[in-house]
């Protein structure tokens, strides 16, 4: 139905003239944009909108939120597990200023969005109207793009650059503001064409083949060489020619945690986590590497510790969609600027086949020092309180790592990021950039209607579950099946960790008290049980899983356990600590 | 250029070109690159280019090259920004103008007009019974210097322009404007700076 939509809207004989509704022209833009889902939240400022919504209720799904921050992250969820843009509406003046927290995540994890928001008449723009605020100069920082509309007659040119926009190239956030006086004008809407072509916007940069020569011939001399790859691999599709150029090149390949899922957890080359809390191997090796080929990542300081200090030893290659990042934070010996869908094809045809046993066998070297001194008694402790990695491990048992995982911040993110398993790529949704707490909740419900067919699975802290736990209301209204895992450690814990290792153990208002999740999840209608016995973890995450519906389990984990590995800020990579 | 031997280390003018749409909120777009990074504006000047629709900007600011490719490369890639190059001083012609307005019945009395106009290139805009507005070009020392010959005459008011510049081997934007409207452009207007010409003249 949406397809013949298209072919009405867009084939150049049906270029019926039809007097519509800005608010109409914007539905009918969405709908040729292949949008089947909306979050938002409805004001004063974008009522017309709402309005119009109310006759498209059976081709555009819209789910009302609680807080438009719950809304926008709804919407990075949606936008991460499908792939598609996501969308969210927004009235003005707080209804717009709550999505700011959303955007920045959002451009500094390039998920693509498209937000609209209602804005007061434009008749009264800079007169401090009832709920008008500055939306536009608000979030130039922290969007791709942003545009205001004045006039209906700019809405579907408007909608076409932002759909264009915010899914090409390096994708990210896109905000329309739309005054109120748009949204009823009546125009003569010529249908809605998609957005090919900005002159000033270039998203795709041309290849070149001498430079993927040149990178060939640097890894093709290398004795050490090491892959480090982040989310442009997922961003651009390219998760097959990924796997490909891995596997004949026979090179280790660590991931950051935007990254993770490209290639399974199990894949014999998949060395594991880079960064902070990453695995030891990856860190302590980035120094020792003769060749460093990074692929659709950013060199976030959170990855690379201290820079001047950061594979000095190694030639970097660079391959990035974004020429912005290639030196921005570490030197390239050569860059591929380019998406890597094109350029790792082009550079695995001229790679020779190889095998790194010896090199590889240095990184399973340092896993088993890893798993001495952290991860089995991260995972398998025998006595005392159950550990956050036991309850992840568990959890893989029973999903195989088929499921969705979303993450908040924290502790508990760097523990579910670590141990949990993943077969399929778009299958880790987390604040990666921006640390974003109260991230999850909202995350995991766009994340399932993005992916309907999997078990999405939130694992949240006490601290970040209290930060948006009103979108508990939306799971019930939905309906949406989202399982909700608490790892209750009754602290902040990653703010208490570094007080302990670095502070002396002031522990400065990081003890904090939680309501009765359970409680508050049933006043929701949402059914929960709340564990702090080891022999009960097994069977209530089956029981949370097979619950038909959503479900919260929270379980009380040990309170003042350390995620370790850790390269406490300040030092290089190979400094890090196993304890 | 006259301040130079007292900057930190690297650091030096840079001169920034930027060719954009005509788009409201760009400035500021444009604008919060360096005020993130608190870096301070020395200059900026904005106004139509020689093409209809396309704004050119010039700018100034005192940092090391590496910054300021850092900062090229974010200003380029904004949605509508066409094209970022950076150039030393050298490689440009640049100009300042500025206005003075002097008491008229002073100038008069204690100083020979005709010869404070040739001495500093500068010319009267405005003569009238209470005052008069002079105007000259050049770059900042010269128009400060008539600032120290105008002050002891009782100078009312003075303002200078941002600097605006030529660059010394450009081709213009013509033809690059024309490559841009094709729904693919061709290498040049696409260069990859990084890789074409590394060490050279940064233009992406």
């Amino acid at each position: 139905m949406e397809v013949a939509q298209q072919d009405v809207l867009t084939a150049p004989e049906a270029q019926t003239v039809t007097e519509m509704t800005g608010s109409a022209a914007l539905l009918e833009a969405l709908l040729v944009e292949g949008v089947d889902t909306i979050f938002g939240y409805p004001g004063g400022a974008i009522m017309p909108i709402y309005d119009a919504l109310y006759d498209y209720k059976e081709k555009l799904n819209h789910i009302l939120v609680r807080h438009e921050q719950g809304g926008i992250h709804a919407g990075q969820g949606y936008a991460r597990s499908s792939g598609k843009v996501g969308v969210v509406f927004a009235t003005s003046g707080p209804g717009a200023t709550n999505l700011v927290t959303g955007l920045a995540d959002a451009q500094i994890d390039s998920t693509p969005l498209v937000c609209i928001t209602g804005q007061v008449f434009a008749h009264l723009l800079g007169t401090d109207a009832f709920q008008e605020t500055d939306v536009i100069n608000i979030t130039t920082p922290v969007t791709k793009w942003n545009y205001q509309v004045t006039d209906a007659n700019e809405i579907p040119e408007a909608i076409a650059k932002a759909f264009y926009i915010a899914r090409t190239g390096r994708p990210g956030p896109v905000l329309i503001d739309i005054t109120k006086n748009a949204q009823i004008q009546k125009f003569n809407f010529k249908g809605y064409t998609p957005c090919k072509h900005i002159r000033s916007y270039r998203p795709k940069p041309i290849v070149r083949p001498q430079f993927i020569e040149q990178a060939a011939q640097v890894i093709n001399q290398a004795k050490k060489p090491f892959i480090l790859w982040g989310q442009g691999v997922l961003l651009g599709s390219a998760e097959q020619e990924f796997k490909a150029f891995v596997e004949k090149s026979g090179i280790p390949a660590a991931w950051t945690i935007m990254g993770v899922g490209a290639i399974p957890t199990d894949h014999p080359l998949n060395v594991g986590m880079l960064g902070m809390h990453g695995n030891y191997g990856p860190n302590v090796l980035t120094n020792d590497c003769d060749v460093l080929i990074a692929i659709g990542m950013r060199f976030d300081d959170r990855v690379t510790g201290r820079l001047d200090k950061y594979a000095k030893q190694a030639k970097v290659i660079h391959l990035d969609i974004d020429p912005a990042e290639i030196d921005k934070n570490v030197q390239t010996t050569v860059a591929v600027w380019g998406d890597c869908k094109e350029t790792l094809p082009m550079l695995t045809e001229l790679v020779e086949q190889k095998q790194h046993t010896d090199w590889l066998a240095k990184f399973k070297d340092y896993t088993r020092q890893e798993e001495e001194a952290v991860i089995n008694a991260e995972l398998r402790p025998q006595t005392g309180e159950m550990t956050m990695g036991e309850v992840v491990d568990q959890l893989n048992q029973l999903t195989n790592g088929d499921a969705v995982i979303v993450t908040d911040v924290g502790q508990h993110q760097m523990v579910g990021c670590r141990y949990a398993k993943f077969n399929n790529t778009r299958s880790n949704i987390t604040s990666g950039g921006l640390g974003t707490m109260g991230f999850a909740l909202p995350a995991a419900i766009g994340a399932k209607f993005g992916a309907l067919d999997k078990t999405v699975v939130a694992i949240i802290g006490d601290g970040g579950f209290q930060m948006t736990l009103q979108e508990l209301g939306t799971i019930m209204q939905s309906g949406v099946d989202v399982k909700i895992l608490i790892l209750n450690n009754r602290f902040l814990g990653m703010v208490r960790q570094w007080q302990e290792l670095f502070n002396e153990r002031r522990y400065s208002f990081v003890d904090i008290q939680s309501p009765d999740f359970v409680q508050v999840a049933k006043g929701y209608g949402i059914a929960g049980k709340c564990i702090k016995e080891r022999d009960e973890l097994q069977s209530s995450l089956k029981e949370m899983l097979e619950h038909k519906g959503s479900f919260l389990l929270e379980v009380f984990v040990t309170k003042e356990n350390n995620v370790f590995p850790m390269v406490p800020q300040g030092c290089s990579v190979s400094e890090i600590r196993l304890k | 250029m006259s301040t130079q031997d007292t900057l930190p280390e690297g650091k030096q003018e840079y001169n920034i070109t930027v060719y954009t749409e005509n788009q409201i909120g760009l400035l500021n777009r444009i604008a919060i690159i360096f005020t993130r990074r608190k870096i301070n504006i020395d200059s900026l000047n904005t106004s139509p280019s020689e093409i209809e629709s396309i704004h050119r900007f010039n700018i100034v600011i005192t940092e090391t090259e590496d910054v300021v490719r850092k900062l090229c490369r974010q200003i380029e890639k904004q949605v509508e920004v066409l094209k970022v190059y950076y150039h030393t001083n050298a490689d440009i012609i640049w100009q300042e103008m500025a206005l003075y307005k002097v008491p008229a019945d002073i100038i008069a009395e204690k100083a020979s007009v005709e010869r404070l106009l040739r001495e500093n290139g500068a010319r009267a805009v405005v003569i009238r019974k209470d005052y008069i507005v002079f105007e000259t070009t050049g770059h900042r020392e010269e128009t400060d210097n008539l600032i120290n010959v105008l002050q002891p005459f009782g100078l009312i008011e003075f303002v200078r322009s941002a600097r605006i510049a030529i660059i010394k081997d450009s081709e213009g934007f013509n033809r690059k404007l024309r490559e841009f409207e094709k729904r693919e452009p061709g290498e040049d207007v696409i260069e990859n700076e990084y890789l074409n010409q590394r060490d050279k003249v940064f233009t992406m």
